[in-house]
């Protein structure tokens, strides 16, 4: 099956720092797949180099078939195409929850407002806040704005959504709310790569992990084998680290 | 105690707020609302990425913010008929007369003084928002005009209205190029009647009434602001 996401040795450097070195990974349609490893290991990066957000020095990144690297690519339209959920929500403080939701599809896809608001509703509903469509951001505890960013992602009716560490910023009461609608997301066969700690997440619906550490990726497994048994020293050391708390 | 004439306040009252008062708001207003057009512009183009560009738009700021808003009237009025005569191609310097100079003169020094709070109003919004914006597919523009600009604005509202305010009072410079606000009427009124003394209270007094009231104005809205940032950021 052709990829959706294709990367071929992507590198990346900040001044002389090399963040990213020779990245090599796929993802096809309807697959999950985790990116973990350690702090400053690249793996926020490498996600964001996934539309964009980041630009590479070396290599190929392609998405549905679109060269990310190539002058020509309309970059805002691929990304329209792409969702993405930010560690810190990334709300607009400005505008209420419906219009977070509907201020792209109006704007970017061009949908007529009634059709926005009714993708919007449904989607709130999904996420089970559809009476705060009228709040503003600021009035919602940090689990509600990241199920509503879920869902502002979603209503773009995305190829794929990237989440970059979705629950780090969370309170730990906070956390399954949001790992709820992540995996019923998942379940649901949408495609979705997912920078995060929750190994929990990872062991119940991903397809594949790939374990980053300095810059590198280390492993590129299917999520069982990758828990039961972790090809590489580092992704050892890593795991017995992460799972040293959490039981089971 | 000297005698005081307060009715010289009544007697005149018509002159000077249908007169007077009307020219300063209306100088208020105007050159405060084209002002804040005119620092969003500039705010957008000292963040260009074309150097010279740049480069103007910092050099213009500065010195506006550097010199004396009597000296940058003056310059203006006795400049702007001359400048109109070379961008019309009159054979002579054209008079525009000293209210559309003042008009034009406190535009321009304003929106030196705007473009810095809405360029220090961009900085502070934080760089997720921007990946946020970018990651939806909005293009630069559209991030500007839709995301940044509205919450660069919201969050430096205070500042802005704290402008405005010194803008209210500072219009009363007008006297320089003979034109006649609140305060230039109350001054030629207490002349004329030989009572200066009550007119400069008076409008000293209505200064104070009307900033102060404002002043309150702009706290009561950084309070809500600072509550409804400082829950975002929770």
């Amino acid at each position: 099956m052709a990829a959706l996401i294709d990367m071929k040795l992507v590198s990346k450097w900040y001044g002389d720092l090399h963040v990213l070195k020779e990245c090599t990974a796929s993802v096809t349609k309807g697959e999950v797949v985790v990116i973990c490893g350690p702090s400053g290991s690249g793996k926020s990066t490498l996600i964001k180099c996934l539309n964009g957000l980041e630009q590479i020095q070396k290599g190929t990144i392609i998405v549905d078939g679109i060269d990310l690297g190539s002058p020509k690519t309309d970059l805002p339209a691929l990304r329209s195409r792409i969702g993405m959920v930010f560690q810190h929500f990334e709300l607009f403080p400005h505008l209420d929850v419906l219009a977070n939701l509907t201020l792209a599809q109006t704007k970017v896809l061009r949908r007529a407002k009634a059709e926005a608001e009714e993708r919007a509703m449904t989607l709130l509903k999904r996420v089970g806040l559809e009476a705060k469509a009228r709040s503003y951001p600021a009035q919602l505890s940090g689990g509600q704005q990241q199920r509503v960013a879920i869902a502002r992602a979603l209503a773009m009716d995305p190829v794929a959504v990237l989440f970059d560490e979705p629950t780090s910023a969370l309170d730990p009461e906070m956390i399954s709310e949001v790992l709820d609608v992540m995996v019923a997301l998942a379940r649901e066969g949408t495609t979705m790569v997912a920078v995060t700690h929750e190994m929990g997440f990872a062991r119940q619906v991903a397809d594949r992990v790939i374990f980053m550490d300095g810059g590198e990726i280390v492993e590129d497994a299917p999520s069982g084998g990758f828990f039961e048994q972790p090809q590489s020293e580092r992704a050892r050391a890593f795991l017995s680290k992460i799972l040293a708390h959490t039981a089971g | 105690m000297v005698d005081f004439d307060f009715g010289v306040i009544i007697r005149s009252a018509g002159y000077l707020f249908y007169e007077g008062m009307a020219f300063t708001l209306f100088l208020t207003f105007f050159a405060g609302t084209l002002g804040f057009a005119l620092g969003i512009l500039l705010a957008v183009l000292r963040s260009s990425s074309y150097r010279p560009v740049r480069w103007l738009a910092a050099t213009y700021v500065n010195t506006i913010r550097s010199l004396p808003l009597v000296l940058v009237i003056f310059w203006f009025f006795f400049l702007v008929p001359f400048v109109t005569q070379w961008v019309v191609g009159s054979p002579r310097p054209v008079a525009v007369g000293a209210v559309w100079s003042a008009l034009i003169t406190f535009t321009l020094f304003e929106a030196a003084y705007f473009c810095e709070i809405i360029r220090s109003g961009i900085n502070g919004i934080p760089r997720g928002q921007i990946e946020a914006s970018s990651a939806l597919g909005f293009r630069p523009v559209q991030r500007f005009l839709l995301i940044i600009l509205p919450q660069a604005v919201r969050n430096m509202t205070p500042v802005i209205l704290t402008q405005l305010i010194i803008l209210f009072q500072d219009t009363s410079l007008v006297y320089v190029v003979s034109l006649t606000d609140f305060l230039g009427a109350a001054g030629k009124i207490g002349q004329r009647d030989g009572r200066l003394v009550e007119m400069y209270l008076f409008s000293a007094a209505v200064y104070f009434v009307i900033c102060y009231a404002a002043s309150i104005l702009v706290r009561r809205l950084s309070e809500r602001n600072t509550i409804s940032l400082a829950r975002v950021g929770s």
